[in-house]
């Protein structure tokens, strides 16, 4: 199998390393810098779990080529905290209690900043939960996720 | 109230880790000189093996090793043990058909195990596979439960008489029938509780090494009980005993009963670590999670209850089908049985109650526990029965339930189903309820509707549950091959600090954090200074894991007992230290204190003085401050409570909307409300699912259709409202030390059938009183379309 050298920022690193040419971003990330923070947790880009920013952008890396990301900007769950502090999207899954088993929370916490992102002036529970059709959570029942985003809203947009 | 206390909120300590990407998962986990297996599974329901041809794949780039069900044979390694044997009408004991991790005769379910390919990628194991060459011959495919019983039907397992895996029967039948034969009045149904999909978001993997220095294995697994894999593969599948096994469950990224299994790959990962000498890692996409996780729920039931004319229940008589699958996973013969027919009393004074199951093999994925486990199906037949019976008699809802309910004064409460609930306040739920849901204000609500052009409906759910199944003897005389307790270890560390071990596994449900709270409180130190270690068969001493809501009942109950070991000697050194009579010390909040004087000691103090014993009653005390303690419940626990549902359904379309849901539950003590209520509202969505758009399906072939996310419907964020949840806490559980029920499965209980009921009042007043689960936009507009015509 072919392979090429892909080269990105990830997390403000410049990082590069071989890939086959199949290889997918999230396989990139966790296989091949060793970032286990992405996470799989379908083959059908339904869950949403391994979703990460290019270019600020969020975007299911389980569907994405390594390769067409080269030369990107890319933000991981373990790039969001300035050094021990949260950022306030972190912050407020924690306060409103938004994870219990993490799996999902790491692209669920990256698809929350993009929805604040896309909603900054006003954004309400409706929005939210519309916005989040892109990201599955068997936990939490979703309540306590739609009350992290509205709350990290207020912190990010004050 | 110190931070932390018993019944305080306090942040989860756990989420500092997954909210920036430090979990550690099974997937997470790499070794040096890994490779990679990649499972071979059936495409067909049900085959004859006639060959298997590797030897192409076995010339694939990076290919290490294949092993097919031949090499599974001639290992003599032993089938997938069942760890519950249901026993029949007459003594007549369930079939238990040999369950091979790999297949060599045939195949019976599609994704049975037929071969694993190990390779130094993923992607090289996956490509090889795609070059073993299997000639199958297909044999009709027994899917439905009335396939499996239809005359000369074709067997699942070719060396039993039939499919039927067990006759079973509770309570007396010509009792039971003679109730009804003089009942004003018998409601009867006929009910399919549908079969489900765990799916929780992390997918199960493995990863096996074996050490040949010391003939070691380590097996990592996506487990919610690593010592029970441990015993169930390595006493019964592989022969490696204890010591020379070591299984870690590390985060695991969800459960709800499907990652309980001792499951093929496990075993097969273990033993051909041996064999490549070699780490092996296995990841299942999710098409191996649709495909060999153990399913959920799946009877087929008709049931009736037979009453007075006053609306007293009389009887209940029970007739279910379940589904097996193709073989029995762990617990399967217990589901449809002890953890369902003993809980067909619900909160009512039913006198006599006759169950009959019959349990079939069929040609799908096996069928296990999934979050309830049972106890959802009892709940919805009892709950869909008490509504009908209420239209029927024209006896209102809520009132037919008050009339039947037992009694606060009547506890403990000897059901004719062999529970005997200790506690449980009915009515305040019920009460609670309706007032939370403004349950008077629903005929406005309803008006309102209407003039908009939809049907409102409310409906109700008032459940029990039976959890921290117990005590070890009694389940075992009920075919339990295990015990059910829980372990724990408390070490208290010579500067205060404190390390527990637990039997019990987090896989989301906090007990870093509420374990550590009990025992702050308990000891009386702070809850920084409690660390909770779970998941590890070297570090922690033994369990039996987490399920059926277990863990804070039974598991917080054996760190319950194992502080009041720690207190008591503790209370032997500051007797010594502080020159008293051991009678006098009395211990409260980390003190150590002589009875009506100033004289006391920390807990601090205590414990370096335990480890540093210069001046130490040594030779009537050993010297260390940790206790372990093994805490077998005297009786299960009760969790209950008053669910109520409100839908409004769109006639044009057939969609329902979910406009509110209140659940109000009895979990006895509470220790952290906020994980408390985090529980119900993610338990409250799997049950929703279940009534309004989660279905497993299979086609006549045995194909299951419902194999992705694209096909089988997982609730998502804008398909459900936020809720409203509250509790009680007046009635506590009377045998365990904490007066805790439990708490995890109470929304997945209630929720199907209040759900259900709401949509059913909905259509009534359309004349629609039956629809099966799931309601979806489809069967709901089909079913008024019917109405209409």
């Amino acid at each position: 199998m072919a392979t090429t050298t892909v080269s990105m920022t990830v997390n403000g690193k410049q990082v590069s390393a071989e890939a086959e040419n199949r290889t997918l971003l999230v396989q990139y990330l966790r296989e091949g810098l060793g970032m286990t923070g992405t996470h799989v947790g379908c083959d059908t880009t339904q869950c949403g779990a391994c979703t990460v920013h290019i270019d600020g952008m969020p975007i299911k890396s389980c569907t994405i080529l390594a390769r067409q990301v080269d030369g990107k900007d890319v933000t991981t769950i373990e790039g969001l905290a300035d050094g021990d502090k949260l950022h306030p999207m972190q912050e407020a899954f924690r306060e409103n209690h938004a994870l219990q088993c993490g799996f999902c929370t790491p692209g669920m916490v990256m698809s929350a900043i993009g929805i604040v992102d896309r909603n900054k002036d006003s954004l309400d529970e409706k929005t939210v939960r519309e916005e989040l059709e892109g990201n599955f959570c068997r936990c939490t029942g979703y309540h306590n996720i739609v009350k992290a985003i509205l709350s990290a809203h207020k912190e990010m947009t004050a | 109230m110190p931070d932390g206390s018993i019944g305080t909120p306090i942040k989860r300590r756990e989420d500092q880790r997954f909210l920036t990407g430090t979990g550690r998962y099974v997937d997470d986990f790499n070794r040096p000189g890994q490779t990679y297996a990649w499972m071979v599974r059936s495409s067909v329901a049900h085959a004859k093996i006639k060959s298997v041809d590797t030897s192409k794949a076995e010339a694939a780039p990076g290919v290490v090793m294949i092993l097919t069900g031949a090499d599974w044979a001639a290992d003599e390694v032993g089938g997938l043990p069942c760890g519950w044997q249901v026993i029949g009408k007459n003594e007549i004991p369930m079939h238990e058909p040999l369950h091979p991790a790999l297949v060599a005769d045939k195949v019976r379910h599609v994704g049975d195990n037929l071969a694993v390919v190990i390779a130094e990628t993923k992607e090289q194991a996956r490509d090889a596979a795609e070059l073993i060459e299997f000639d199958l011959e297909e044999l009709p495919a027994v899917v439905s439960m009335v396939d499996a019983a239809a005359e000369g039907a074709a067997l699942v397992h070719d060396d039993l008489p039939s499919n039927l895996c067990y006759d079973w029967e509770i309570g007396v039948k010509d009792e039971v029938d003679a109730i009804f034969d003089k009942a004003d009045h018998v409601t009867k149904l006929d009910l399919i509780n549908n079969r489900l999909v765990a799916n929780p978001i992390e997918p199960r993997a493995a990863l096996a090494e074996y050490d040949p220095a010391g003939d070691h294995y380590t097996l990592h697994t996506t487990s919610q009980n690593p010592h029970v894999i441990r015993l169930l593969m390595g006493a019964f599948v592989l022969s490696i005993p204890e010591h020379k096994l070591r299984v870690v469950a590390p985060d695991v990224g969800g459960g709800f009963g499907t990652k309980i299994y001792h499951y093929a790959e496990e075993a097969i990962l273990t033993w051909a670590s041996k064999k490549v000498r070699r780490p092996i890692k296995w990841t299942a996409d999710r098409s191996d999670s649709f495909m060999t996780d153990a399913q959920g729920r799946d009877h087929v039931t008709t049931g009736e209850l037979a009453l007075d004319k006053d609306g007293h229940f009389l009887g209940l008589r029970v007739m279910t089908n379940a589904n097996m699958g193709g073989y029995l996973s762990t617990f399967a013969p217990a589901i449809p049985t002890y953890l369902y027919a003993t809980l067909l009393a619900g909160l009512y004074k039913t006198p006599a109650i006759y169950c009959c199951v019959n349990a079939w093999f069929t040609n799908t994925v096996p069928v296990d526990a999934y979050r309830g486990a049972g106890r959802p199906e009892a709940c919805y037949l009892i709950e869909r029965l008490v509504e009908q019976a209420a239209r029927e008699t024209g006896i209102e809802k809520t009132e037919i339930r008050r009339r039947n309910f037992i009694a606060v004064s009547e506890m403990p409460y000897q059901t004719p189903v062999a529970l005997e609930y200790d506690s449980g306040d009915f009515i305040r739920n019920l009460e609670d309820g309706l007032e939370a849901s403004d349950y008077n204000g629903f005929a406005s609500r309803r008006a309102d509707s209407e003039k908009n052009g939809k049907l409102r409906g409310i409906g109700l759910a008032t459940y029990i549950e039976a959890c921290g199944i117990a005590p070890s003897a009694v389940a075992g005389a009920l075919g339990a091959r295990a015990g059910l307790f829980e372990s724990a270890e408390v070490r208290v560390h010579p500067t205060g600090s404190v390390t527990v071990f637990t039997g019990s596994h987090q896989h989301g449900q906090g007990h870093e954090t509420t374990f550590a709270q009990l025992v702050a409180d308990g000891l009386g130190v702070s809850v920084d200074s409690v660390e909770v270690v779970h998941g590890d068969t070297d570090r922690i001493q033994f369990g039996m894991g987490t399920y059926g809501s277990r863990s804070l009942a039974v598991g917080g109950s054996a760190i319950v007992k194992a502080m009041d070991k720690v207190v008591e000697k503790g209370k032997k050194i500051a007797a010594h230290l502080l020159e008293a009579s051991v009678d006098d010390i009395e211990f409260d909040a980390g003190t150590f204190r002589v009875s009506g004087t100033d004289k006391e000691l920390g807990i601090g103090d205590i414990a370096l003085t335990a480890y540093v014993p210069h001046n130490y009653p040594i030779e009537e005390l050993e010297p260390g401050l940790d206790e372990t303690a093994f805490y077998d419940p005297k009786n299960f626990t009760y969790p209950n409570g008053c669910h109520v549902a409100e839908v409004e359904i769109d006639p044009e379309t057939g969609v329902v909307g979910l406009c509110s849901f209140h659940a109000i539950d009895d979990f006895g003590k509470i220790i952290n409300p906020m994980i408390v209520e985090g529980q119900v509202h993610g338990g409250l969505v799997q049950g929703i699912g279940q009534a309004l758009m989660e279905n497993c399906e299979y086609d006549d072939q045995g194909q299951l259709i419902t194999g992705s996310f694209n096909d089988y419907c997982l609730p998502r964020a804008d398909d459900v409202p936020n809720f409203v949840v509250g509790t009680n806490e007046g009635a506590p559980c009377t045998h365990n030390p904490l007066g805790v029920k439990g708490c995890g499965e109470a929304g997945t209980i209630g929720a199907g059938a209040a759900v259900t009921n709401a949509v059913l009042d909905a259509l009534g007043t359309r004349g629609i009183h039956d629809i099966d689960m799931p309601a979806t936009s489809h069967k709901v507009w089909q079913a008024l379309q019917q109405s209409n015509g």
